[in-house]
């Protein structure tokens, strides 16, 4: 491998994060800015925080998106996995590959699409707008990105184990809950995770669908910008990107330590 | 009458009238879509047999097993185990365990994890699922990696474990799919004999699927030579090597000279053919019918060929001139090819049971090859 590093190298690779990150760090700095004007500094100051826990409506917006993240993705993940399940284990029924593609289209559709016709569906039937009217919306555009990651594990699964635990006498329940869902575990629990964040930034989908009462954390940042920004949204944003930044974080240390033992062990192994 | 050389034991129940098949497998068909995998075969196994279903890969074998382990279902014909019809019945009420070609070990299981999994199905009581996990554990001797993984494993460990898992449960029949297939060549052969000793211990029915002949030759009671969904011949090893019934079954069982010609005369229970080509008159025994005219196959395997520079005594049959062209040493054995003037290659072996020759054959050298009346194949279909 080519370790020197030419000045050319150096230049772009500075220019990409800096292209990447420039913005994210300056909403940070800001965010600890004393001054009331975003864009000039004026010394550090945590007051933005104490001033943003002390702000009730942004609260309640984070309670809003937090239950309707929690829920919405808990339901998108059973529903993903579920369709996953059908799409790559009954390879032979007719319009299988219909299925798939439509599987795959609501990740590519506009959401303007999606959260308009979410709207329209809501108000044929009579559904009143609120909290629940976000969270099927919610649980609608994310569990195809669950199905997508949970179908992906799925097609490298030896499906000898599965025939393996019903040769032990597993019925195919048992063998779903013992043997299958334990081996897919790290690609539903990455689904959910999945499925979360995209429940927590939508802004779209949640506007159209949402009602009096069930205001989601963007939608607030997003009506307060529009009255100027102010240095709590700055605020708000950077504990929003502290908790994205720690989860993935946390994520990836796990799966490399994982892979790193795997690996020694299947060495160690192989020494026998 | 003098009989076949290689004799194992006086286990023959397919010998005995009297004795019930434990598997009777009656005329079953298996299509997948316009192809079939199993074409009108029928087949019975008894009980603590050994048993190999051998074959090229997409004969049907695999398809054969599985259908016994209720992954397929029969598209028609029946199958029967201890008398029980076993159509409907899905895997995991059948009393059969598989071991699979990739062993198909839980990855998240721990070794005593996956061989109580199957005893914890049938509501065994714990400490009786302990006892039997530690019994099996001590079988295949990995009493000291129970708790380990898998992937903690060595690839002959695994297929311990895959063994042990399938012979916890004590199935009536033991169904293994290329159980050496991933291991290397000398692990290979140490487990051969581990598996027979297991089939031994514990008196289970045994239904092996096997590409590699030398795996069921060692191993099996019978062999089921199987090609395009058909049984081409079931029989011992000694009877498969030494009396195939067909030109495919001799040329599918280890090495092989064919001859094919029409029969010109039949004396005293003696056939000659005559291999026009090659100039070579073949004398038989008279094993199966024929006639005058008749076009008919003649095999002879190497080992039964004798190679040397002296003329033998009768040199106008069973014999041919030529130059020797290749020679192949094992160590062992050596294997020489003798081209004939025709071009035709013939393949002799001879055991190398001294170390030291005077003047030993080499390359180019002209020399004879023959054979006794007795020592080749004689072949009607």
């Amino acid at each position: 491998m080519n370790t020197t590093w030419s000045r050319f190298n150096i230049v772009s690779l500075v220019i990409g994060f800096a292209f990447l990150y420039l913005p994210i760090v300056l909403l940070v700095v800001f965010s600890f800015n004393e001054s009331r004007l975003v864009t000039v500094w004026a010394g550090f100051s945590t007051k933005w925080y104490v001033s943003l826990f002390n702000n009730k409506s942004f609260i309640d917006a984070a309670w809003v998106t937090i239950r309707v993240g929690l829920i919405s993705a808990t339901c998108a993940t059973v529903l993903g996995t579920l369709g996953a399940l059908a799409l790559t284990r009954y390879t032979r029924f007719r319009g299988r590959m219909l299925f798939s593609a439509m599987i795959y289209a609501p990740l590519v559709m506009p959401e303007v699409i999606t959260g308009l016709s979410l709207l329209l569906l809501f108000v044929a039937i009579g559904f009143d707008r609120g909290i629940w009217t976000v969270t099927l919306a919610h649980i609608t555009f994310t569990m195809c990105f669950v199905a997508v990651v949970v179908q992906s594990r799925l097609v490298s699964f030896d499906r000898s184990l599965e025939e393996a635990a019903m040769d032990l006498g597993a019925t195919p329940v048992t063998t779903f809950f013992k043997v299958t869902l334990p081996v897919i575990l790290p690609a539903v629990v990455s689904g959910w995770m999945l499925a979360f964040t995209l429940s927590l930034d939508d802004l779209v989908i949640s506007s159209f669908t949402s009602g009096p009462g069930a205001t989601t954390l963007p939608m607030r940042i997003y009506s307060q910008v529009r009255l100027g920004v102010t240095p709590e949204i700055n605020a708000a944003c950077t504990i929003l990107i502290a908790i994205v930044a720690v989860g993935v974080v946390i994520a990836s240390i796990a799966n490399k330590r994982r892979e790193v033992q795997k690996a020694r062990d299947e060495q160690a192994a192989a020494r026998h | 009458m003098k009989s076949l050389g290689s004799f194992r034991r006086k286990f023959a129940p397919w010998n005995d009238p009297e004795a019930k098949p434990y598997i009777s497998i009656e005329n079953v068909t298996k299509k997948f879509g316009n192809f079939t995998a199993v074409d009108d075969l029928s087949l019975t196994i008894y009980n603590r047999e050994f048993f190999a279903l051998l074959g090229a890969s997409g004969c049907g074998k695999s398809t054969l097993l599985r259908m016994l382990a209720g992954f397929e279902e029969p598209t028609s014909g029946r199958i029967l185990l201890d008398g029980q019809d076993m159509r409907g019945i899905p895997p995991y009420k059948r009393p059969v365990n598989m071991m699979f070609q990739s062993y198909a070990l839980f990855p998240h299981m721990t070794v005593e994890g996956n061989i109580a999994f199957g005893l914890k199905q049938d509501g065994m009581p714990a400490n009786e699922i302990a006892a039997r996990v530690a019994e099996m554990l001590k079988l295949v001797k990995l009493e000291q990696f129970a708790k380990r993984k898998p992937h903690q494993l060595s690839g002959g460990q695994r297929q311990r474990v895959a063994l042990a898992r399938c012979v916890a449960k004590r199935p009536k029949v033991l169904l293994l799919d290329e159980p050496l297939g991933a291991l290397d060549k000398k692990l290979r052969e140490e487990t051969q004999f581990e598996l027979m000793d297991l089939q031994m211990k514990l008196g289970l029915t045994f239904v092996v699927v096997t590409h590699d002949q030398e795996e069921a030759m060692t191993m099996a009671d019978r062999i089921a030579v199987m090609d395009k969904g058909k049984v081409m011949q079931v029989a011992t090893p000694a009877e498969v090597y030494e009396a195939p019934n067909s030109k495919f079954v001799a040329d599918f069982i280890g090495n092989v000279n064919m001859f094919e010609g029409p029969v010109s005369t039949v004396v005293d229970g003696k056939v000659d053919i005559d291999i026009a080509a090659d100039k070579i008159t073949i004398r038989t025994d008279a094993t199966r019918d024929c006639s005058s005219g008749q076009e008919v196959g003649f095999a002879i395997r190497p080992e039964k060929i004798r190679v040397s520079r002296k003329e033998p005594a009768n040199s106008a049959i069973n014999s041919a001139h030529g130059e020797l062209y290749d020679i192949a040493y094992f160590g062992d054995m050596t294997v020489f090819h003798v081209r004939l003037e025709s071009g035709r290659i013939i393949k002799a072996a001879s055991l190398n049971a001294v170390r030291t020759v005077e003047d030993p054959l080499g390359y180019d050298d002209m020399v004879w090859v023959n054979f006794d009346t007795d020592a080749g194949i004689l072949l009607t279909a």
